[in-house]
């Protein structure tokens, strides 16, 4: 069954197109990952499929209500952990997890049992009394995990869920939200920028650049598309005919000063293609990462590793309400 | 009994906080106190009240204009406080969830008409202890009365510039513009007979100037336009506020 299936879905911003006829089925219980650069439609996409704004054009289905006419039944059915820290720092964790259950609805009797199960779920129980001012951002993520399951979604959205986290929380992260996953066997759709998120994390994933999907496959088969290792060469003068006579070279691909090939078992032929393609500067070959993938689909590469607007820039403004 | 939920959920989250800013409380206190002991002696020493004989004296005499002023103050600036749940996502997740905005809003003015009916009760209290002010059972209550009614209309006031406004830096044009006119021109430190025309004519169109009528009239004896008509202004600009309040609530974008 698809949990998620839209068709078309469009958004425009005056002139500017964000979300381009998008057509995708997501099916119950798996990991979908929205993979794009800054600024391609991930996050208008999910706002569009939680109701949070109108698409302009197309429609969407989410637990098969439609997301225009029955938005209110969407809501009911889904939980949304958003991109900015969105919790009250004058509240405790457990706090804010009961407000966010009675405006839910969570049926009175069973929202103790409800925040205590999902406490353990994050591992926060020793912590939620305290006030969050003190929860450091990895934690703050956690307890927004935690809150978008207490009214037991169908669907889970996930905006850039480990953005502005240092590596070693944000892999902690992906464990949870495994385990997530597992658990309660709800679908969760997640964006990023995060090549290694989106890798170690989604059981399948679209590739998504200027609002259209490029390629939308499991992140091993995308991979696999690439035929063959990455080398990178980078190079002034390349002598191209003389590597396309090569029969293990699949790809030449040329940007700037750097040639990117794509080539059957790199490592055994590495010595004949410097020998024949001129002087090299530096070289570097390894196997296809979703990187490659995306500069396949895209010609460019993601703009990885910046935080855009940054989680922790917003939340040092914000000040204390 | 969703919508109640929600309701109380953000009345809860403003209860708690309020409970927690002591600061806030402190400021809110401090404020008319410096007011009624040093403008209110220093003035009243050498102001003539024309209530000679009546035992109202100067500082007797702003006391309900002093209540109103912390209202002013208080509630709308509870109201613009919805900025910085706009700065944090924490408004989106409140507009997430499935509530209405109508429900929203109602809980925020809950909220803030709870948290200032605690600082207008222990006015009151300072006002019996230290100030001579006599409140009987009937007066406390009209008084709370009319003070809540007061504070539903300022909140909400303050809720409308909050979801319009993007950033803290349009306070001080609310302050200026909005509190301080709403407040001198309210009759609050000053007698409104014998007034100019053209400054009584600003004061006639000034619905706060019923709220410190009304407050004159039950805790003083003191009235200038009547207690119906003090009561049918405050409840229509109530009204008023709260229609224009959860129009605006529902335009707010996110």
């Amino acid at each position: 069954m698809n949990v998620i299936e839209t068709k078309n879905l469009t958004k425009k911003f005056e002139r500017l197109v964000a979300v381009n006829r998008l057509n995708l089925k997501i099916e119950e219980g798996e990991i979908f990952g929205l993979l794009g650069p800054n600024g391609a439609g991930k996050t208008t996409t999910l706002s569009m499929l939680a109701t949070l704004i109108p698409p302009t054009e197309g429609s969407a289905r989410v637990n098969g209500f439609d997301v225009k006419s029955e938005a209110s039944q969407v809501r009911h059915s889904i939980g949304f952990v958003f991109q900015d820290p969105s919790s009250d720092d004058m509240l405790t964790g457990r706090e804010n997890l009961y407000l966010h259950a009675l405006m839910y609805g969570v049926d009175m009797r069973q929202i103790n049992k409800k925040m205590d199960e999902v406490l353990r779920l994050v591992d926060l129980t020793s912590r939620q009394h305290e006030r969050m001012k003190r929860y450091s951002g990895g934690m703050r993520r956690r307890l927004e995990l935690a809150r978008g399951l207490l009214h037991e979604p169908k669907v889970l959205f996930l905006d850039e869920p480990t953005l502005g986290l240092d590596p070693q929380t944000r892999e902690h992260l992906w464990g949870y939200i495994k385990k997530l996953s597992t658990e309660k066997r709800i679908t969760i759709i997640i964006t990023t920028h995060y090549m290694e998120e989106a890798d170690k994390l989604c059981n399948r994933l679209a590739i998504i650049d200027h609002g259209k999907v490029v390629a939308l496959d499991t992140p091993a088969n995308l991979k696999k598309v690439l035929g063959g290792d990455v080398v990178r060469l980078k190079i002034a003068k390349p002598n191209i005919a003389a590597i396309k006579k090569l029969k293990y070279v699949k790809k030449i691909k040329q940007m700037d000063r750097f040639l990117v090939l794509t080539v059957n078992d790199a490592g055994k032929h590495l010595q004949e293609m410097l020998m024949r393609v001129g002087e090299v500067k530096s070289v570097e070959s390894h196997s296809p990462t979703l990187n490659d993938v995306f500069l396949h689909y895209t010609g460019s590469e993601i703009r990885s590793e910046e935080g855009e607007g940054g989680y922790f820039a917003r939340f040092m403004h914000s000040g204390n309400r | 009994m969703g919508e109640l939920n929600g309701l109380y959920a953000i009345w809860y989250r403003e209860f708690k906080i309020f409970t927690r800013e002591r600061s806030r409380l402190v400021s809110a206190l401090v404020q008319p106190l410096i007011w009624l002991v040093i403008f209110g002696s220093g003035l009243g020493s050498s102001i003539e009240l024309g209530t000679a004989g009546s035992g109202i004296g100067y500082q007797q005499f702003i006391f309900p204009g002093i209540l109103v002023m912390t209202i002013l103050f208080g509630s709308l600036f509870f109201g613009l406080y919805i900025i910085m749940d706009k700065r944090v996502d924490f408004l989106k997740e409140v507009l997430v969830a499935p509530l209405s905005r109508t429900t929203i809003f109602f809980g925020k003015v809950l909220g803030g008409a709870t948290d200032g009916t605690i600082e207008i009760i222990i006015l009151m209290m300072l006002g019996a202890l230290l100030f001579g002010i006599n409140f009987t059972i009937y007066s406390a209550i009209m008084t709370l009365a009319i003070v809540a009614l007061l504070m539903v209309s300022i909140v909400s006031l303050g809720l409308i510039f909050g979801s319009m406004m993007d950033s803290l830096e349009g306070f001080g044009l609310v302050s200026s513009f909005v509190i301080f006119p709403l407040f001198f021109l309210s009759g609050g430190l000053f007698p409104v007979k014998n007034l100019p025309s053209w400054l009584y004519g600003f004061v006639v169109i000034n619905p706060v100037s019923y709220a410190v009528d009304a407050l004159r009239t039950v805790i003083l004896g003191v009235s200038a336009f009547g207690l119906p008509l003090d009561f049918a202004v405050l409840i229509g600009f109530a009204l008023v506020m709260i229609a224009i309040g959860t129009w605006s609530f529902k335009r707010m974008k996110l």
